[in-house]
């Protein structure tokens, strides 16, 4: 019986390595980078870690809660256009016009524009409008107990309509061209070096507290509640609980961090835009999430980095390249690696331990207990799904 | 009130009333079908199960045991019929709902989360009446709730494995636990000693037996030596309806469940007309 030993380790080693961990990243992403790193590529990663903190949300939703959602660009795009409304307002000043509206012949604003002069409203738009449309979204679609496929590809219609939808309404969204031309971001002088410092520095901030924030939540019995649906919601009703609802907390979370992920963006990059939202870029992001390794929150945000890192460089020196590679790349993670970036290091550990036992252990050794390797609802939820398919 | 259900008027051909069958009737279902595609799997059932007793629920394969539960637990939507919990309508309500009214069932095949400890996985079971925010918070040591349950079904020393190293017999205690923390009025049990070595059996016996002194509880079961030494009021389903009920002697007596309960076609009955009745013989259920 290894408990003893596996516990005492825990003592002896688990407690402090996470918190070393996140020092440790803390450190690299507040003092290193910011000390090594040029004005242009802090800046570009000012913008990975605006995908990370999506990516956060990916991580909870399908990671732990096996949703896998294809559409965080919409919740990405409502927050990013929540906050460019606001600058673009601020920017025209009272009483005047954004500068699009000018163009395309808009002559009063729109009343939807109107509240968002105001900086308080913008912010919390950020937050509520993401997060109202995917807890209605969720309760309506998980009440009824869509789920898996039909799930994901209700989500990327939904990014797909979305889009649609922005570049149709030219007067209202600015259209194909989205909203661009931002000169101040809160008393931030947008075209400063220093002051784009200090939104890269904010941008980390905001990271490193959704990231302590989400640890809570997966830690805490809610978390264990969410893994439990994933892997069983069948089963989770006979527990007394409505999975409908542990799911939709957990899509809306990751939405709002979506949300607050593409406020951030409009700062950082400077625009927001139909094309940042619609199918491929909620694609790319989750993608990305598979790459670091879905299961642990680490690893989507470690995948959205590392992802967006590769995009760049690649991109640069083979500007048509990145697209095979990436395909590629995700064939062989897929196939090779599914737990990610993140589990390789296990996996690696346990080909070892097989490797050494000459594989004697015998039967289900070759499924690790420590986590499933696929993301179909596992074993537990079987079982009464052929019952309840008998009833259908 | 309980007197209008969303169930059909068949149950209108049933004349009984709660109050008819008498006390303290904590289930009562009456006249209960179910329907699949034409196969009638539960064709009339009138079932009364009081407060405190323990019930087995026999009969062969295709009696309709499972659907039963299935019914009383929200799994399966009746074609027609009404199942009164404590004085409420079940029928309709959703699977969620019916847990917090009070019944908890456990799988024929035992369903637990596997990448969950086995502790989480009673602590679940154990924390539903909790309200999101309290779920929110980080689960700070073990409670007296979760820790006597554990000690009960003897998986105290396993609380920090991962439920998917058990065995299969400590799967099912482990679910048998987690059903026992919720702490229901009512249990309903799916073949518990299926797949159980003898010693597991008797072990689960004695947890049964422990746990029907202050709840109320039905099994289905097939082992019928486990039947034996265990039931105080046994009830025989057979093609969807209930064949006899009443203890243990009365039933075996029955020449109708001689005749049905083993399956046996008619030919090879006449070889082993004591099947049921004769003594030692355990595995003949199987």
């Amino acid at each position: 019986m290894n408990t003893p030993g596996l516990l005492g380790r825990r003592l002896k080693s688990g407690r402090w390595r996470g918190p070393a961990g996140f020092l440790a990243v803390a450190l690299l992403v507040l003092a290193v980078a910011p000390a090594t790193l040029s004005p242009f590529r802090l800046e570009l990663l000012a913008k990975y870690l605006c995908f990370a903190i999506a990516a956060l949300g990916i991580g909870l939703a399908w990671g732990k809660g096996g949703m896998l959602t294809l559409g965080q660009g919409v919740f990405f795009g409502l927050g990013g256009y929540a906050m460019a409304m606001h600058l673009k307002l601020a920017e025209a000043g009272p009483g005047e016009l954004p500068d699009f509206m000018v163009w395309s012949g808009v002559e009063e604003l729109p009343l939807l524009w109107e509240p968002f002069r105001q900086p308080w409203f913008a912010v919390l738009m950020v937050v509520v409008l993401p997060g109202t449309v995917a807890a209605l979204l969720g309760l309506l679609v998980f009440g009824r107990r869509v789920r898996g496929a039909y799930f994901a590809i209700l989500t990327q219609a939904l990014a797909a309509a979305f889009v649609i939808w922005l570049v149709g309404e030219q007067g209202l969204t600015g259209g194909t061209n989205g909203l661009t031309n931002f000169s101040s971001f809160f008393g931030l002088d947008l075209a400063s070096d220093a002051d784009r410092r200090v939104l890269y520095f904010a941008v980390a901030a905001v990271l490193g507290l959704m990231y302590l924030g989400f640890r809570h939540l997966v830690a805490s019995r809610y978390g264990r509640l969410l893994v439990a649906v994933r892997d069983g919601e069948d089963r989770v009703r006979f527990l007394g609980y409505d999975p409908a609802v542990v799911k939709t907390v957990a899509f809306t979370l990751s939405a709002i961090s979506a949300g607050i992920a593409g406020a951030l963006f409009v700062p950082v990059v400077g625009i927001i835009s139909p094309a940042l939202l619609g199918v491929v870029p909620s694609l790319e992001l989750v993608f990305a999430v598979a790459v670091g390794g879905r299961y642990v929150l680490a690893g989507a945000v470690l995948g959205a980095v590392l992802l967006n890192y590769a995009k760049t460089t690649f991109s640069e020196n083979f500007a048509d390249g990145w697209l095979y590679l990436q395909g590629a790349l995700f064939i062989a993670v897929m196939a090779y690696a599914p737990k990610g970036v993140v589990g390789l290091v296990g996996q690696i550990r346990d080909f070892a331990a097989t490797r050494r036992l000459g594989r004697q252990p015998a039967g289900d050794s070759s499924r690790p207990t420590r986590g499933p390797g696929d993301d179909e609802p596992a074993r537990p939820a079987e079982a009464v799904d052929v019952e309840k398919e008998a009833v259908a | 009130m309980t007197g209008s259900t969303p169930a059909e008027p068949q149950s209108a051909t049933n004349g009984h009333t709660d109050s008819a069958d008498g006390g303290q009737a904590l289930l009562a279902i009456r006249g209960l079908s179910v329907v699949f595609d034409g196969f009638r799997a539960i064709d009339g059932i009138d079932l009364t199960v009081r407060e405190g007793e323990l019930r087995f629920l026999i009969g062969p394969n295709g009696a309709g045991k499972t659907t039963l539960v299935d019914v009383v637990t929200g799994l399966t939507r009746p074609t027609g019929g009404s199942v009164v919990f404590a004085g409420r309508e079940i029928v309709g309500r959703r699977e969620h709902q019916i847990v917090r009214l009070g019944i908890g069932r456990t799988f024929q095949t035992a369903v637990v989360f596997e990448e969950l400890t086995v502790e989480e996985n009673v602590d679940l079971a154990a924390s539903f009446r909790m309200r999101l925010p309290a779920l929110l918070r980080r689960r700070k040591g073990r409670s007296d709730k979760v820790a006597s349950v554990l000690d009960r079904a003897g998986l105290l020393d396993l609380a920090g494995q991962r439920a998917g190293v058990l065995s299969h017999g400590q799967r099912q205690w482990l679910e048998i636990a987690m059903l026992l923390a919720q702490e229901p009025r009512l249990l309903l049990l799916d073949e518990p000693v299926a797949g159980m070595s003898r010693a597991e059996r008797e072990r689960t016996g004695e947890l049964l037996a422990d746990v029907a002194r202050d709840r109320t509880v039905l099994v289905i079961e097939h082992d019928m030596e486990f039947v034996r030494t265990y039931a105080s009021t046994v009830t025989v389903l057979h093609e969807g309806r209930v064949l006899t009920e009443g203890d243990m002697a009365h039933v075996q007596a029955d020449p109708q469940v001689r005749e049905v309960y083993l399956g046996r076609s008619r030919d090879t009955r006449a070889a082993e007309p004591a099947a049921v009745g004769a003594g030692p013989n355990p595995e003949g259920a199987a």
